[in-house]
């Protein structure tokens, strides 16, 4: 009888709080919350509005050739995106290469082998590692790890491999000066370790420990788990991670345009100075003007172009893992 | 140390034998289980006999699905986990440090709650186990993932589509793929945790069918929800409650005339 009589009094404190449903406030609350997600659609349009607007004389201008000629000359306004392209693609493989493996060796020692008490505290350096901000990788690369690069690898390198066949070019360095294509990869490729490493990490941590379990249960060592049932069940979600770090990799500017040199000449040796897209447009725009502006304009829709295809097919990948 | 195993568990093994005319073939003597500081198996002494089907049963939390993860010592993967005592294999100590893991999984294999195919190929799922401990020849390989199909009741559904994903089997067929996965290794122990709790009716009527063809090659231990399934299936029942073993016996005497009033009332339905 009490209970029954305090609930009636709280029923209608309650309703005296609530002053009205005020439904126009609702309503605008909806079209807020649906404005503030449209202007991202917005804005992202409108960036690639402009950059396709700004672009097109360059395109109109050498057509199909921006892409595959190799001439960048500003004084007589002839324009070519192909070493850009070319320094793109080999820093990001380059990066890929060294990072891809040593991403994968720390997603399975977290999942597999890590000690619980050590997992948190190696997880977080991974994480922090994504944390620096890419003008430290930059300068770091540029004045502590070039030199060293240039001292201990490519000077040792370059006269062991001179004159020989195929790697006398790519590893022979003209001017062992540390920056160059290959010191652009291997920063990238400690730009892209924690993104490729965290999200393996997650992917392996969802798949069923009961599926591990039965690979362990018919004699199969860590290895063969690892090897056998684990990364193909990941299958192309794995794949999705790495072409997160693929995106991020082609889009790196800062630290890239300190060590990659800023050559406009096309070279066969992976220790040479070369340029990125990315790099060409950092180095250029403070001065661009007329033509020169509109070809790196038309530099920046290719950019966007490929990293957006990338990110997305990336995406798409990594949402599908398969959970068994 | 070991030789006083042997000879205890042989000495269990006659007892065992003159009051059932079976081997033992696994011996647990005062074995403890501990998830971290908790103790969730209390001073188990049990015997498993060769080539004949034992149930454990008992409510959830009882233990017996950690007391079945004790014979392949796949609670090692979690270091938390730990077990002292001793699971005699054919005189053997499993727990011993000296046992090769890998080995002693080959030996006793397991079939889990849930199926889980390998991602790769039918074919593939039943091979990789056998490959992973005997260089056979192709032709003898085929031969035996056409035996292990064939005796998991399995090989009339698959043998047109060998090279196909497992992942694409009905669970039921997964389930007997996982079986199949595991005899084919020709151990001599088979662990089934809960074998058919994700499965319908008919599924688990293949199951059990399946369960009852294999006794006469292998030891088989189950552990099950399921009373009437122990009573269809298995010639051995233990009891467990609370991480100790209440009662064990003849699947028959067990649930026909159990000796505890706990083993009754969980029978009958009354707790659990």
């Amino acid at each position: 009888m009490v209970a029954l009589s305090q609930e009636r009094v709280v029923s209608r404190m309650t309703s005296s709080v609530r002053r009205s449903t005020q439904p126009n406030f609702d309503r605008l609350f909806r079209w807020a919350s649906l404005g503030s997600a449209l202007l991202v659609l917005l804005v992202l349009a409108g960036i690639i509005g402009a950059m396709i607007y700004g672009g097109w004389p360059a395109f109109r201008e050498f057509g199909f050739g921006f892409i595959t000629s190799s001439v960048w000359n500003v004084n007589e306004d002839q324009y070519g995106a192909w070493v850009a392209i070319v320094g793109t693609l080999s820093t990001a493989l380059i990066a890929l290469v060294i990072g891809v493996p040593l991403s994968l060796g720390i997603a399975i020692f977290l999942t597999q082998f890590c000690p619980p008490w050590l997992k948190r505290p190696v997880a977080t350096v991974i994480e922090l590692l994504a944390a620096v901000p890419s003008i430290i990788y930059g300068m770091w690369g540029l004045f502590v790890f070039a030199p060293l690069f240039a001292q201990y690898i490519q000077v040792p390198v370059s006269s062991v491999v001179e004159g020989m066949p195929i790697v006398g070019t790519i590893l022979y360095a003209r001017t062992p000066s540390g920056v160059g294509v290959l010191t652009a990869g291997i920063i990238l490729s400690f730009m892209i370790i924690p993104f490729i490493a965290s999200i393996t990490r997650d992917i392996l941590d969802q798949i069923p420990s009961v599926l591990r379990e039965s690979a362990y249960g018919i004699g199969c060592t860590t290895w063969e788990v690892v090897r056998n049932v684990l990364l193909p069940q990941a299958g192309v979600s794995i794949i999705g991670a790495i072409m997160l770090g693929l995106g991020r990799a082609l889009g790196e500017t800062m630290a890239v345009t300190f060590v990659i040199g800023n050559a406009n000449r096309l070279s066969g040796s992976i220790f040479d100075p070369g340029s990125t897209i990315a790099s060409r447009i950092a180095n250029e725009f403070n001065e661009a003007i007329g033509l020169q502006l509109n070809a790196l304009m038309a530099l920046g829709c290719i950019l966007f172009l490929v990293t957006f295809v990338v990110l997305v097919l990336a995406r798409l990948l990594i949402s599908r893992v398969k959970t068994a | 140390m070991s030789s006083i195993a042997v000879s205890a568990s042989s000495a269990i093994g006659k007892t065992a034998a003159a009051d059932t005319g079976v081997p033992v073939r696994i011996a647990v003597r005062n074995l403890n289980f501990y998830y971290g500081d908790f103790r969730s198996l209390k001073d188990i002494s049990l015997d498993f006999y060769d080539r004949q089907v034992t149930a454990l049963i008992g409510p959830s939390g009882c233990g017996k699905s950690t007391l079945l993860r004790t014979f392949n010592r796949i609670y090692s993967l979690y270091p938390e986990q730990r077990a002292d005592g001793q699971i005699l294999l054919d005189g053997q100590n499993v727990l011993s440090p000296s046992i090769d893991v890998n080995e002693l999984r080959a030996r006793v294999g397991m079939v889990f709650q849930k199926p889980t195919p390998f991602p790769m190929s039918i074919y593939d799922n039943i091979s990789f186990g056998i490959r992973l401990y005997e260089k056979l020849p192709k032709s003898e390989l085929d031969g035996r993932v056409e035996e292990a199909l064939r005796k998991a009741a399995l090989w009339d559904e698959v043998k047109d589509k060998l090279r196909q994903s497992g992942m694409g089997l009905s669970g039921g067929q997964q389930q007997r793929l996982c079986i199949a996965r595991t005899i084919a290794q020709r151990p001599e122990v088979i662990l089934l945790d809960e074998p058919t709790s994700a499965l319908d009716p008919i599924s688990t009527g293949k199951i059990e069918e399946l369960i009852e063809q294999l006794r006469s090659e292998f030891t088989i231990v189950i552990v099950t929800h399921n009373m009437q399934q122990a009573a269809r299936i298995s010639q051995f029942t233990a009891f467990m409650y609370l991480g100790e073993l209440v009662e064990f016996g003849p699947t028959t005497k067990m649930f026909m005339n159990p000796s505890k009033k706990q083993t009754q009332d969980y029978i009958t339905g009354r707790f659990g």
